[in-house]
């Protein structure tokens, strides 16, 4: 097999110049497809990271049906005292949990007294939120970076458009869920940046002061956001959580939680979903560049060597023996290119650490893209082009060890 | 006892609708050790026989025994199994393959097609390399080397696997008179020391004179055998 291998090797030199081009072009698709996994799958990543650890959390708790009705923030579908208290049992029993935070939430007009617009309120413990949502500090672009009673952390949007500053006063006018409108006055403790663009209307207080607003005797909450301590047991952590709550039942024997990790919560996961496909549709790519280029180079040897052929069958070299030389021209071919792609892709990535090149995301800006690569997909990438490379050479190889030995004698 | 028995070999091309009978029903034998050359204008059917014999091709009709083995009734596989065991070719335009050195070349069918061990190999393919003259070449490429030398390198290839039977297609075709004469030594040589049948075809008239026994094909068929140093009438 050594030999047969040093034949294949000497045959591909033979043609320096076919075998160098092929096997740039396998190297190059494989660096192309290397490095943009490791920068997309960086710049998912980041944009996970950003939307879980600011605002989302990575799984969320809500009683069932308040999900379809999310858009009016419906009081009426908030979790109740007993409630909270299975949640909060269950959670306590899930190691993997690192901290949770529930929240309050609902709509409301906010005013400066001069001038009025709508607003998202989130009533929030400071320590839990922070706790559950790593970067929900880092969200505060002027002001302290604190939650404290009385005050609130107004949307950047509505404190340009209302021309609102730190330390102005302003009310929170709300209507609770007996019908009641109320409302109180808060002094601005600081402007938060939005994640998913200027769209955001959502504001903070302390949750005792969305009791007070909603006049709720006993707490209810609207959602719980939970983070879990190794992002990678996501699902697992869900299924868990799921299947110890879905024991509570409401009267129409439905269970009374609903719990959805962040991709059913973020149109992001949409965004992330498309880089996955576009990152199969590359490796599709890639295949068709190993595919083509190799077959069209292997039926060329094929061809020129029909002679050569004919004079090792003539001498009695077996058929599989034939076909095994061709194959491991393909295959030498490829893996020549997958060594140099691979080494092209480690320097192009290291560099790329190095520039550390930034990008922004909806209002977000200078998040550094990281990219990594992965022993995963630098393995599986290139087992894919390695096997594809035998597969392209396996048509010609076939056809060679097909040949009659009398036919390919006679071929001038 | 006959090492190759042919009768009634017949052999029939098809060319579109035209059926070419390139061979008409040959019938001869010949004997272990003989030195036999077949001559004839082109289309006679020299190489048509010769790869008949060298288990390349399958007659239409007759039967064709080589070593004792009915090889017309051969598989493709059994064949080439056959080829590689007992028999040795020298082609017209040596066929030597371009990216091994003289020394591989001659090591290939041992390595490739009998699996012999490294130690025998080398000792064996050294050997027949220094009987021709070619040891001290044995590390250039087929492209470093002369035709002549080329085609002794051929020779040692075919006799590397102690084969029964060296066909060979015009050996001399591509050669001038000098080199074509010590080629047909060399092999005359080898069929003395190793007891290995040669049997070629050429056109060459000088050649002819070195031959012991000499078939002439016309038109498909045995037109006159001679025996003897040159041919001499049977």
């Amino acid at each position: 097999m050594i030999k047969l291998f040093k034949i294949a090797i000497r045959n591909l030199i033979r043609y320096k110049r076919r075998a160098l081009l092929t096997s740039t072009m396998v190297a190059i698709g494989v660096l192309f497809v290397l490095v943009f996994i490791a920068a997309s799958g960086s710049f998912k990543n980041l944009m996970i990271g950003e939307i879980t650890d600011s605002m989302l959390g990575h799984i969320q708790v809500h009683k069932r049906g308040y999900m379809a009705s999310i858009d009016s923030l419906p009081l009426t579908l908030n979790l109740n005292a007993k409630a909270i208290k299975k949640l909060e049992i269950a959670i306590k029993e899930i190691p993997e949990i690192e901290a949770y935070s529930p929240r309050i939430k609902f709509g409301g007009m906010f005013s400066n007294f001069v001038e009025s617009s709508n607003i998202k309120v989130n009533g929030v413990y400071p320590e839990k939120e922070i706790a559950s949502i790593p970067l929900f500090l880092s969200r505060i672009s002027k002001g302290e970076r604190v939650i404290k009673k009385g005050e609130i952390l107004i949307p950047e949007l509505l404190a340009t458009g209302l021309k609102i500053k730190v330390r102005d006063a302003v009310v929170i006018i709300a209507t609770n869920r007996d019908g009641s409108v109320n409302g109180k006055q808060f002094k601005v403790g600081g402007i938060i940046k939005s994640v998913t663009g200027p769209g955001g209307r959502d504001g903070y207080v302390h949750i005792e002061d969305a009791m007070e607003i909603l006049r709720m005797d006993k707490l209810e909450i609207s959602e719980v956001a939970v983070r879990v301590k190794d992002f990678s047991k996501l699902d697992s952590v869900k299924t868990s959580l799921n299947r110890m709550l879905s024991k509570n039942l409401n009267k129409q024997g439905k269970p009374v939680f609903d719990v959805r990790t962040w991709e059913k919560l973020s149109p992001f996961y949409n965004i992330a979903r498309m880089i996955d496909v576009m990152t199969i549709f590359i490796k599709i790519m890639l295949i068709a560049i190993v595919l083509i280029s190799i077959t069209n180079v292997m039926i060329m040897a094929v061809y020129e060597r029909i002679r050569e052929i004919g004079t090792i069958a003539a001498i009695g070299t077996m058929p599989e023996k034939i076909l095994s030389l061709f194959l491991i021209e393909g295959l030498s071919l490829g893996v020549t290119g997958v060594i140099v792609g691979n080494l092209l892709a480690f320097i192009v990535v290291f560099l790329m650490n190095i520039i550390e090149i930034t990008f922004n995301f909806g209002r977000q800006t200078g998040f550094i893209l990281a990219p990594e690569l992965k022993a995963g997909d630098i393995l599986f990438v290139s087992a894919v082009v390695i096997i594809v490379s035998v597969l392209a050479a396996l048509q010609p190889a076939f056809k060679a060890s097909k040949m009659e030995p009398v036919e390919a004698l006679r071929h001038v | 006892m006959s090492l190759i028995i042919a009768k009634n070999l017949s052999k029939t091309y098809h060319s579109g609708e035209i059926e070419v009978h390139a061979l008409k029903s040959l019938s001869f034998e010949i004997k272990p050790g003989s030195f036999i050359s077949f001559i004839g204008p082109s289309g006679s059917g020299k190489t048509t026989l010769l790869n008949l014999i060298g288990c390349l091709d399958k007659p239409t009709s007759g039967s064709l025994k080589v070593a004792n083995v009915l090889t017309s009734d051969l598989t493709r596989r059994e064949a080439a199994a056959f080829r590689g065991e007992n028999l040795g070719f020298i082609f017209q335009d040596f066929n030597l393959i371009p990216v091994l050195t003289v020394f591989e070349n001659v090591e290939y069918p041992l390595l490739i097609v009998q699996n012999v061990p490294a130690r025998k190999r080398r000792e064996r393919v050294i050997s027949l390399l220094d009987k021709v003259g070619m040891k001290d070449q044995m590390n250039k490429f087929p492209d470093q080397i002369s035709g002549g030398q080329k085609q002794r390198v051929a020779v040692a290839r075919a006799l590397v696997s102690n084969p029964r039977l060296v066909l060979a297609d015009e050996p001399t075709a591509n050669l001038d008179s000098k080199t074509a004469f010590m080629v047909i030594d060399i092999m005359k040589k080898m069929r003395d020391e190793f007891g290995v049948t040669f049997l070629f075809s050429t056109h060459d008239p000088k050649i002819v004179g070195e031959v012991e026994t000499l078939f002439t094909l016309e038109d498909g068929m045995l037109s006159s055998r001679l025996d003897g140093e040159g041919g001499n009438n049977d």
